[in-house]
């Protein structure tokens, strides 16, 4: 194992699911009179976010460019409301922009777009960050450089052959710097995930990556895969997570599974609400 | 260069030229030339889709081999690996066939490279009839699309001259750039005084009668149909547009009003090609004259050896001197 890069030993659970709730707190405010978006999935990403942008990565917000950061490449542009959130949680943004999202004019738009400062590609046309993620983490070996990257993408999206594609390259080019983070939120666009995906992690293994699987709304579980995730043994890492749309917010967590949530002006208080009686 | 590099003759490879017969060639441009910047740049990486050996990359793998990636049969990933490892720091030189760039990886060269600015500089092979292996390889309305993608440079280098200058001037032009590549003994046609410049088309032989633009490998066949027709009594100048994005509009214009009759040639489709963009920069200057295109029908098309297309197809030499000569 590296000595490369390594988070505390002894993580901080209780400090990292406060973190959780501050970035579900600012989506739905973020979400707030919207009407609409992708809440669901943002709130049930929060954990795995939480893990990586106070525990895991080493990053600089004060320079986003340093080039011995770790990456993190979020392939599902359409959750950039979790990914503004951690921005803002993690000093990239100024908090007091995050009412702008999803507005005209914003820089906070409903995808993410890599000139705003921490995201690292241009989401949201899935299939596009693994791949992404797989030419980074071989430029950066060629580099002999210390810095891993992250990819999180969906269930989804492996229904995409592009993904399938670079998951053959990981392995091929022996990318240990890479791990990819598998949201499993059983939804996509119109509804239920519609192709067989399962065995998810069998896949993953049988394509030559280091695999496991765990509740991705389980912070003890996904700090421990991610500390298994540093083992440079040749082997890209995937960390199926299994997440609830909306965790967190039991209303939101009931509601028919569906992409594209909708919510009425008047329930915004009281899902708030939920949060915090969940949370007390 | 060594002397080992260059070749007259007229035995050819897979998707090289045919117009060497009596021309100086030189063997592998495009990989010489990035094996020998690549000493200078240590940023550049090189890639392929399994198409090393045919897109003439393969100098480059053996100079450089801790520095070469060939991702298989998956040109999907080849872009995606490519703007990954350019938003890394490095200098992406990739290629494959051009219809497997364009028609496979379209939205990968748009979102995940030009949408980015990254540094992708992809080598399109056998663009057009240089593929005798009909139209599933024969990428015959590539400029048509890679001309819709935003922030793309798209260049069409002539001969071997070029497109080692183009090799060296694509790293440092911001951005993603895709150059319909040539291989094998590629000719030698334009002087040792050709300086290619990106945006910048260049009148490659002057002349009074008629003015013929042209891009890639069709300029030299307009210049040797001009030589041909200057026996007849005709005298045509050629402009070279090698960069079709960004388009060298004012060149054009100010060329075409020189002359009374036009011909427009290209390795690609007539529609959505060089031919439309010039039609299109005339129309909005208001300038109406006579036009011949000469390219290819909106079709798809059959096997065969480049000489048996192109006469089949009409983008050959007799075509452009029944062109120029008699204005049919």
């Amino acid at each position: 194992m590296s000595t490369l890069n390594h988070p505390p030993e002894n993580p901080d659970i209780r400090a990292l699911k406060g973190r959780a709730l501050s970035l579900r707190r600012k989506m739905l405010n973020m979400a707030s009179g919207k009407g609409e978006g992708y809440i669901a999935q943002g709130l049930g990403m929060a954990d795995c976010l939480a893990a990586l942008y106070f525990h895991e990565l080493r990053y600089d917000p004060a320079d986003p460019k340093w080039q011995d950061r770790d990456r993190f490449l979020l392939s599902t542009g359409h959750y950039s409301i979790a990914m503004y959130a951690v921005l803002a949680e993690a000093g990239y943004l100024d908090e007091t922009e995050l009412p702008t999202y999803g507005l005209n004019g914003s820089r906070l738009p409903m995808s993410t777009f890599d000139d705003i400062p921490g995201v690292e590609i241009v989401g949201g046309s899935l299939g596009h960050g693994l791949g992404q993620a797989v030419g980074m983490s071989m430029a950066l070996k060629v580099d002999g450089s210390p810095a891993r990257v992250f990819c999180e993408f969906s269930d989804g999206e492996l229904q995409e052959g592009s993904t399938w594609e670079a998951a053959m390259g990981a392995a091929t080019f022996k990318c240990d710097n890479l791990v990819g983070l598998i949201d499993c939120n059983g939804i996509q666009a119109d509804g239920p995930v519609t192709v067989k995906i399962d065995p998810v992690a069998d896949k993953f293994t049988a394509f030559g990556w280091d695999t496991v699987e765990v509740n991705g709304n389980d912070m003890e579980a996904l700090v421990s895969a991610l500390a298994n995730a540093r083992e440079q043994d040749g082997r890209p890492k995937a960390i199926v997570m299994r997440t609830t749309p909306g965790f967190g917010v039991p209303t939101l967590m009931a509601r028919e599974r569906a992409h594209f949530v909708r919510v009425d002006n008047s329930e915004w208080d009281s899902l708030k609400a939920e949060l915090e009686k969940e949370n007390g | 260069m060594a002397e080992a590099l260059h070749a007259v003759g007229r035995t050819r490879g897979m998707g090289e030229l045919i117009d060497v017969e009596g021309k100086v060639t030189e063997i592998a441009p495009f990989g010489r030339t990035l094996a020998e910047l690549a000493h200078e740049r240590p940023e550049i990486v090189g890639l392929t889709a399994d198409m090393g050996r045919y897109s003439d990359i393969l100098p480059f793998r053996d100079a450089h081999p801790n520095r070469f990636f060939n991702v298989g049969m998956a040109e999907q990933d080849l872009i995606m690996i490519a703007a990954g490892m350019s938003k890394a720091g490095k200098i992406a030189y990739c290629t494959t066939y051009s219809v497997f760039i364009t028609r496979r990886a379209y939205d990968f060269v748009s979102i995940a490279c030009a949408h980015s600015m990254a540094n992708v500089k992809i080598f399109a092979g056998m663009p057009g009839l240089v593929n005798g292996y009909g139209a599933t390889h024969q990428a015959t309305e590539d400029i048509n699309m890679m001309r819709g993608i935003a922030d793309l440079t798209i260049i069409d280098p002539c001969d071997a001259t070029e497109l080692k200058q183009v090799v060296r001037a694509v790293a440092d032009i911001p951005g993603t750039v895709y150059v319909r590549s040539l291989r094998g003994k590629v000719p030698v046609e334009l002087g040792s005084d050709y300086k290619f410049e990106v945006g910048k088309a260049k009148i490659i032989r002057e002349g009074r009668d008629v003015g013929v633009i042209s891009t890639g490998y069709m300029s030299a066949r307009a210049r040797d149909a001009a030589d041909a027709a200057a026996g007849q009594g005709l005298d045509a100048a050629v402009l070279h547009v090698s960069t079709i994005k960004p388009f060298d509009k004012e060149t054009v214009l100010s060329f075409a009003q020189r002359f009374d009759r036009l011909i427009v040639a290209e390795n690609h489709k007539t529609t959505g090609g060089l031919a439309t963009l010039v039609i299109e920069a005339l129309y909005e200057a208001g300038i109406m004259k006579p036009l011949i295109k000469i390219g290819l029908a909106d079709s798809f098309f059959e096997c065969g050896s480049q000489e048996y297309l192109e006469a089949k197809y009409q983008v050959d030499l007799p075509r452009f001197v029944r062109a120029i000569v008699e204005g049919r």
